[in-house]
């Protein structure tokens, strides 16, 4: 049909008249939806969405508390909070993801592991302009080049957070503990308000035991924000209030010493302040760094330190349990003269071996051929096992637990250590139950010379050490020296709870602390070497601790035992001896002998405290004992 | 007036003087209704775009550029429209075949065509102009109102390019391709049974859409659509927010620059698809109304013209063209407020992006010179 041809004009511009009223009829309709839509939106549910616009925008946010510092006694910051700087994406303003996460693996060292994590988010379901983290802990290069690069890349944020920090590395990690990450849980333990926005918790340690105080409390703040999160303007704001910061008995140059004392060697050292009981070193050798485990430590680091036959994870002070061996012996012959089995007079001769009846097994003394007479003040000085066997034979074990447990062995009486062991401290009803055997005579002669059941750790063996050094009066070991800030230290320092040692004749105690002071200072004491050339006096016992028994009559010589299966070598000591003011015990892990290795590593712990300038050492200059 | 010196120019005798405006083939009245809609756009993009400068002076520089188009196509009588209409539906057609096959595109959509020595294009824009205009040219060489096979092989022609639109894919401009083309073969006098034939197989075809034809992330968006909260965080998050946004407006509103919808960015495609949300949340209720009530005068203008257009392709082109207008902004301000499903179109002449204006203007052109070459001599 070609143009031209003759069509009813007129009709079809009726048609299409009637068809444009059609239209504009649905015209007015569909403008009537919208515009009724919008009045259901605008006018009469405006309310509900002003609320949800305001909810929307308004945001209470907590804003977590900065966490205590913690110093040692002379203000020496040991554990503090450092701005650790992360990586973070936002993919919505990413315009190339690919692109992009080639160009940061090239700036930075981003592991593959964290770039697959980081895909995997990525695909999840989440908010808009939401950021996700990409890499941990920038070193300062890192920062300096993502500076640098970052206008390069849209959508890359670097973002702050403010992480526990230890100076001192692996000095501080077995003595203050450390935190870590929140872990599942902990979350069901901790109090969710207080800790919205807290990511790291006291995992160990101080860190743990002060956990409550150095947290402090949660603040919040009413913030505008954009979608994506970003405080945009502080509309209300209520502080939240830091953490405490905390001052410990312990002083880093002891510390330091400590470590120094024990280089080369697995072992421990504890030092107490015997008039406060305030723990100054607390060393377990070798240590570890507990920073590592701060923002979580990768696999591989931690496999290395937990199979390490080292045990750096190991807290040998507060957790190792060794036999006690003689250092026992001083505590033992308190117990005998309170109990009245023995005297100051009393002498027994010392063949070198003894038998519990005539055809009984010989227990042998270490030395061959005996220490002839002996009584209780060279039964310590010499550590002669024979009167020891003879009076922890006489005595029973009922009498030799009584009195150890006063002394604490057998228990944690630590005030605010975390993670301290009891030890053990054998009984009658505690073989019965464990064993399910009676105790026997021999059971007796192994427990007065500290052998056979009997486990203590070196923190229970300082602190036994100071119940004599204070004759009877206890003081437990503590790490809280004081509370900066308006808490009162009693407020956070659990109370004492253990009597003190009365014993029927007060002197016995300067008999069995002369006795010790022999060990020093005597003829013949077993640690004399040690104590050569030191202007004040100091009281000590030696003690060696059996890696594997030998059997009766059994000669062993150690040069032909492998250096690990060497006796570990134990000294206990506190000086000066008429005013304590320090307790120490020493274990050198297969050290040999407790004279040779471990009495010369505690006669510098004394040296370093006892003759430190006065004017660094307030707490001595306090109590007016300035000379030694 | 020039309205003398100008009449020698048209053949025949004249009815009443030719004026400035005629000589211009410019329509006064539309075009200030349309400066005044792309003024008041560009003050509440300024606000859309977090108060950004750049993308007003950008959107300004589009806005120059489509007036230059609509003036243009204002030039062409009505009669070149409809002499071309075959040869660009079949340049449509092959531009369309061809982004199938080596168009470009980003986000998984193949749109662009970048032939060698012109600007990139997407040919499906150009269709939307193109579609009514062959449909119009077709049906206006039959009788009217059309028998069923015209029909037929009119809707036929309107859904060929619709289909490999929707290949791209790219439904929102489908839709809008679509519905011109259709209102094309309403306009022509579709018979209402044919009408109420094709509601009852759009009922039956819906489900079956929906399980062969919709993708993905369609179906997700019409879920989305009946139940916000079902996700308000990923899809459910646009919708939630622009309610959000036009909820808390109220009767009057914020006030300009003070939408904390938008300028807090909870609020996504503030200056784009959802800046009728922008609109609501700091001019109100009050500030809808009055968007409406320009977008309902441009109608009113538009239809006046097609009623008074001379020939039947004049006037089923213009008819076309105004109602895939009112298309654009019943499914752009129904989806903003959460009344349709979230699909691609922009709100006309105030969203921010230039293909959309550009081709919009050029409608607008096509109406201008529908009505400014009528010759006078009607009946």
């Amino acid at each position: 049909m070609a143009w031209g041809e003759f069509k009813d004009t007129a009709a079809e511009r009726r048609l299409f008249h009637r068809r444009t009223l059609v239209m504009l009829g649905l015209v007015v309709v569909m403008f009537g939806i919208l515009a009724g839509r919008f009045y259901q939106l605008q006018v009469i549910e405006h309310e509900t969405y002003t609320t949800i616009s305001d909810r929307n925008r308004v945001q209470v946010r907590s804003v977590p508390p900065t966490r205590g510092l913690i110093y040692d006694r002379n203000g020496t910051l040991i554990a503090e909070n450092r701005p650790v700087f992360s990586v973070t994406l936002v993919p919505e303003r990413v315009e190339d993801m690919d692109a992009t996460l080639e160009r940061l693996q090239s700036l930075l060292t981003v592991s593959d592991e964290n770039v697959e994590r980081f895909r995997r988010r990525l695909k999840e379901p989440r908010r808009p302009f939401q950021e996700l983290p990409l890499h941990y802990d920038l070193t300062e290069q890192e920062i300096a080049s993502m500076a640098v690069h970052r206008h390069e890349l849209p959508g890359v944020e670097v973002s702050a957070e403010l992480v526990r920090h230890y100076p001192f590395g692996e000095l501080n990690a077995h003595a203050l503990g450390y935190v870590g990450r929140v872990n599942r849980e902990e979350l069901q333990r901790i109090d969710p308000v207080n800790y919205a926005g807290t990511n790291y918790i006291g995992k160990s340690g101080v860190e743990k035991v002060y956990e409550k105080v150095l947290h402090g409390t949660v603040g919040y703040e009413h913030v505008e924000t954009n979608a994506r999160g970003r405080t945009l303007r502080v509309l209300e704001r209520e502080s939240p209030v830091p953490g405490e910061n905390l001052a410990l008995h312990l002083d880093m140059r002891m510390q330091k010493r400590a470590f120094e004392l024990l280089e080369g060697h697995r072992g421990a050292i504890v030092a107490i302040d015997s008039r406060t009981g305030g723990i100054l070193a607390l060393a377990s050798v070798p240590g570890f760094d507990a920073n590592q485990f701060v923002t979580g430590i990768s696999v591989d680091d931690y496999q290395k330190l937990r199979d390490s036959r080292d045990k750096p994870l190991f807290n040998r002070a507060l957790r190792g349990q060794y036999p006690p061996g003689s250092t026992i012996k001083p505590m033992l012959l308190m117990a005998g003269l309170d109990s009245g089995t023995v005297t100051r007079e009393t002498s027994i001769w010392d063949p070198g071996y003894y038998q519990i009846n005539d055809k009984g097994r010989r227990y042998r003394d270490w030395k061959r051929g005996g220490h002839g007479w002996v009584d209780g003040r060279r039964a310590v000085a010499e550590s002669c096992d024979i009167y020891f066997y003879d009076l922890g034979v006489e005595m029973g074990v009922d009498g030799m637990h009584r009195y150890l447990a006063g002394f604490g062995f057998g228990m944690d009486a630590t005030l605010d250590v975390s993670g301290a062991l009891p030890g053990l401290l054998p009984s009658r009803d505690w073989k019965q139950g464990m064993r399910n055997e009676p105790w026997y005579t021999g059971d007796s002669v192994n427990m007065s010379i500290g052998q056979g059941f009997f486990l203590a750790t070196p923190m229970q063996l300082a602190t036994a050490t100071m119940v004599v050094a204070n004759r009877g009066r206890w003081v437990q070991p503590r790490m809280l020296k004081d509370v900066e800030g308006d808490t009162p230290l009693e407020a956070v320092l659990p109370g004492e709870t253990m009597a003190d040692l009365t014993v029927d004749n007060h002197d016995d105690w300067e008999f069995v602390v002369d006795s010790m002071e022999d060990v020093m200072h005597g003829p013949k004491g077993t640690a004399r070497r040690a104590a050569e050339g030191a202007d004040y006096r100091m009281a000590g016992k030696t003690g060696t601790a059996q890696v594997f028994s030998l059997a009766e009559d059994e000669e062993y010589d150690e040069e032909e035992v492998r250096e690990r299966l060497r006796d570990h070598a134990l000294f206990i000591g506190f000086a000066p001896v008429d005013d304590p003011r320090i307790v120490v015990s020493v274990i050198v892990e297969n050290g040999g002998s407790g004279s040779g290795t471990a009495a010369p590593v505690a006669r510098a712990m004394f040296d370093a405290w006892l003759e430190r300038p006065d004017d660094e050492s307030p707490v001595i200059s306090q109590a007016g004992g300035t000379q030694p | 007036m020039m309205g003398r010196t100008a009449s020698a120019q048209v053949s025949g005798s004249l009815q009443r003087p030719m004026g400035f405006w005629h000589r211009l083939h410019l329509d006064p009245l539309l075009l200030l209704l349309l400066m005044l809609l792309a003024g008041g756009g560009l003050v509440v993009l300024y606000s859309g775009a977090d108060a950004s400068m750049a993308a007003v002076k950008s959107q300004a520089i589009r806005f120059g550029v489509a007036f230059v188009a609509l003036f243009v196509f204002a030039q062409l009588d009505p009669s070149v429209y409809r002499r071309w209409s075959p040869w660009m539906y079949a340049a449509g057609m092959a531009g369309l075949i061809a982004v199938l096959l080596v168009g470009v595109g980003a986000k998984g959509a193949q749109r662009w065509l970048a032939l060698p020595g012109l600007p990139r294009f997407q040919p499906s824009e150009i269709m939307k102009l193109v579609v009514p205009m062959m449909a119009a040219w077709y049906l206006s060489r039959h009788y009217l109102p059309p028998r069923f096979r015209h029909v037929v092989l009119s809707v036929g022609l309107v859904l060929l390019p619709m289909g490999l639109i929707i290949q791209q894919p790219d439904l929102g401009t489908a839709l809008l391709v679509g519905a011109a083309g259709m209102f094309v073969v309403f306009f022509a006098g579709l018979s209402w049974k044919l009408i109420a034939g094709f509601i009852a197989l759009l009922g039956v075809a819906a489900p079956l859409m929906w399980h062969f034809v919709m993708r993905d992330y369609q179906k997700q968006r019409v879920l989305t659509l009946l139940d916000p909260q079902s996700d308000p965080l990923g899809a459910g998050w646009n919708i939630i927010q622009s309610t959000t946004a036009i909820g808390s407006g109220g009767w009057s509103g914020k006030g300009w620059l003070q939408g904390t919808q938008s300028h807090l960015e909870f609020l996504p495609e503030s200056h784009t698809d959802f800046i009728v949300a922008v609109l609501a949340e700091e001019f109100g209720f009050v500030g809808l109304l009055t968007l409406l009530a320009v977008y309902t005068l441009i109608i009113l203008r538009c239809l006046y013209i097609a009623v008074n257009a001379q020939d039947s392709f004049s006037r089923l082109l213009a008819g076309a063209l105004t109602m895939t207008f009112v298309v654009y902004i019943v499914v752009n301000i129904g989806m903003v407020s959460g009344l349709l499903p979230v699909v691609g179109v922009p709100l006309p002449l105030v969203s921010y992006g230039g293909t959309s204006i550009v081709t919009l203007m050029s409608a607008f052109g096509v109406l201008m010179a529908i009505h400014t070459h009528r010759r006078m001599i009607t009946a």
